[in-house]
């Protein structure tokens, strides 16, 4: 029983979850997504001049944005206690298949399909940026790392989902995450004010500020609407800590469903 | 020498209920148990006697209170076990978006099937458990006796040493009761060791080399059906003609209790002991004799004497509980109520 055969579970596993969220019909918001963007393009592009790429790169990434964060907490908080519920992980766990493998490779399932989701939708965007400007720019290369900072703030968001559905209920841990997201997304305010604050409350927010997961600075949406470049630093910055938070709470998902009695 | 196929060694488990999970309720009290291997074993018990949480414990789904188990030599938490063994849950549940081929074969790759030998496998599979024809099907639109024939394709896919069931025939037609014992007859002829639970005792009389029968939690007895079946109870059975609808006088005199079957066919039970008196009273009379049977003792007849004694031990347990530990006794008397009545 190598690491090999370990890599290639999880990969079972993981391909196994896509093909459910496939087949529940979850890449169907793409329709949504696209009607969305097109009406919004075509509006832009009657009404204004100038702002239509702003427009369009600004409206499209944050779509892209809370569309896989509300995929990644809807399947998220089911990735695992669903399969508990309706213990289709009796069979899986009384095979060679270590439980740590199996939350690693449901993570895996679902980042994995927002990975594919969000793809799909980039392409929209891109589509939608050469409808309105009628050319690519070099500053449109930005978007990508826009992009990819969403992908990271999604593993974080499963991450999240999985750990607090680990040891909660699923409303519970849908509350929790997006809390948590939209917190998330005010740490960079959170840090400030916990600069200025002194005494307890200082302390206070500077452990919240520093222990919910920083999606400010994965945040670079209205940075690359305007052109602005995207610093080398930041793309490995940011690469590290989402890797490391979601490694994270992933290690205290697994921690918690190690020792769990299954229903 | 060779290993036992399942060693239960004092396996417990209470699970903690209540609103605040403090009141232990014990689900399996310490259990122990040997099952050879090539064994098809049997595990009787009634509703709630606690069959399932001990196969859940063994396949690590749930953790033991005390207790641990060794399955084919090994810890029942090394790894290695589980790739030699199946499991059919109890009203099993399978991804319900994936047809029946693709879960087995999904379940070939978790149980490292090569990829080589697992679509053959598969397809043997579903073709044993009479379900080639269904195999495209997603198992959302599968009957419940459909899904429980998935579950046993699956325990049997990776061609297992040792075979857990808990109840394999429930939810099955007629004809896949009778499918099911003949894949048992077929698992212990490939010298495969079965366990698994029924409520069916005939089928547990039919197919084990030896049951347990295991009641509030507790093991109450274990034998080989053969010898708890063959328990001649001290009586035989006589079948004759009389020479009219009537029972001689001498026979019931000897203790006989007689009936009749069709027209002047009588079935006498009577002591062992009084067999010979018998026969001359059916010669003297010159009665003619069919048969003259050992009355044998039925499975359901050894199952439901270990349940009985359950009142009087039942007490007797409680005494000796009060004395260890009465608190804790108390609690559970108490959850014991709540729960029982
Ligand atoms: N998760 C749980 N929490 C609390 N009690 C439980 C739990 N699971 C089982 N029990 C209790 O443990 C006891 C044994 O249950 P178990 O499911 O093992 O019975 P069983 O022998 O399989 O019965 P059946 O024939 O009905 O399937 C029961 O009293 C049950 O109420
Ligand atoms: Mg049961």
């Amino acid at each position: 029983m190598n690491s090999n055969v370990t890599g290639a579970r999880i990969g079972y596993i993981a391909f196994n979850t896509f093909r459910e969220a496939v087949r529940d019909r979850v890449l169907y918001n793409l329709i949504a997504f696209a009607l969305l963007l097109s009406g919004a393009a075509i509006l832009v592009g009657e009404i204004s001049i100038d702002i239509e790429r702003l427009v369009v790169v600004n409206l499209g990434l944050t779509a892209v944005s809370l569309f896989g964060v509300v995929i990644a907490i809807f399947i998220g908080i089911g990735l695992v206690s669903k399969e508990i519920d309706k213990r289709t992980l009796y069979t899986v766990l009384s095979r060679p298949v270590r439980r740590w493998e199996f939350v690693v490779g449901k993570f895996f399932g679902l980042t994995g399909t927002l990975v594919v989701n969000t793809f799909f939708m980039a392409l929209g965007v891109f589509l939608a940026l050469v409808y309105v400007a009628h050319k690519f720019e070099p500053m449109d290369v930005w978007v990508l790392a826009a992009l990819y900072f969403i992908v990271l703030q999604f593993f974080i968001v499963c991450a999240l989902a999985l750990f607090f559905s680990s040891f909660s209920t699923p409303l519970m841990s849908a509350i929790f995450t997006f809390a948590l997201f939209v917190i998330g997304n005010l740490s960079e305010d959170l840090r400030g004010f916990a600069r200025v604050t002194s005494g307890l409350g200082g302390a206070v927010a500077t452990a919240i500020a520093y222990m919910v997961p920083n999606f400010s600075a994965l945040n670079v949406i209205s940075q690359v609407a305007h052109g602005d470049p995207v610093p080398g630093r930041l793309i490995l910055y940011n690469t590290a800590y989402a890797l490391l938070y979601s490694a994270m709470a992933i290690s205290g998902a697994v921690l918690i469903f190690q020792r769990r009695n299954l229903k | 020498m060779a290993i036992a196929a399942i060693e239960i060694l004092d396996l417990e488990k209470s699970y903690l209920v209540g609103f605040w999970r403090k009141r232990p309720k014990l689900a399996l009290r310490p259990l122990r148990l040997t099952i050879e291997e090539g064994e098809v074993f049997g595990f009787l018990g009634p509703n709630g006697a606690g069959k399932t949480t001990t196969l859940k414990l063994l396949m690590g789904l749930v953790f033991p209170t005390a207790g641990t188990a060794r399955i084919l030599g090994m810890d029942m938490d090394d790894p290695r076990v589980k790739a030699q063994i199946g499991f059919l849950p109890e009203q099993p549940y399978f991804y319900d978006h994936l047809t029946a081929r693709e879960l087995l074969n999904y379940y070939g790759q978790l149980s490292g099937i090569p990829s080589k030998e697992r679509s053959a496998r598969v397809e043997q599979m579903l073709a044993r458990v009479g379900l080639s024809d269904s195999a495209g099907i997603q198992l959302r639109k599968f009957s419940k006796g459909m899904l429980q024939r998935v579950g046993l394709a699956q325990a049997i896919l990776h061609d297992p040493k040792l075979v857990f069931l808990d109840e394999p025939m429930s939810g099955l037609d007629p004809m896949g009761r009778r499918e099911v014992r003949d894949l048992i007859q077929q698992l212990r002829q490939e010298g495969k060791t079965v366990f698994f639970s029924t409520h069916i005792l005939s089928d547990a009389e039919s197919l084990c080399d030896r049951v347990a029968v295991i009641h509030q939690g507790e093991l109450r007895g274990v034998g080989k059906v053969a010898e708890l079946t063959s328990g001649t109870q001290g009586k035989v059975e006589i079948v004759f003609y009389a020479n009219a609808q009537q029972v001689p006088t001498a026979l019931t005199a000897l203790g006989a209790e007689s009936r009749f079957g069709g027209g002047n066919m009588v079935n006498s039970v009577l002591p062992e002991a009084q067999q010979d008196a018998a026969l001359d009273v059916l010669r003297r009379e010159h009665m003619k004799l069919i048969s003259l049977t050992p009355v044998r003792r039925s499975l359901e007849e050894y199952y439901i004497q270990q349940l009985r004694p359950a009142e009087n031990e039942e007490i007797r347990n409680q005494e000796s509980h009060k004395q260890e530990n009465q608190k804790n006794e108390l609690r559970e008397e108490a959850s014991r109520k709540g729960v029982g009545v």
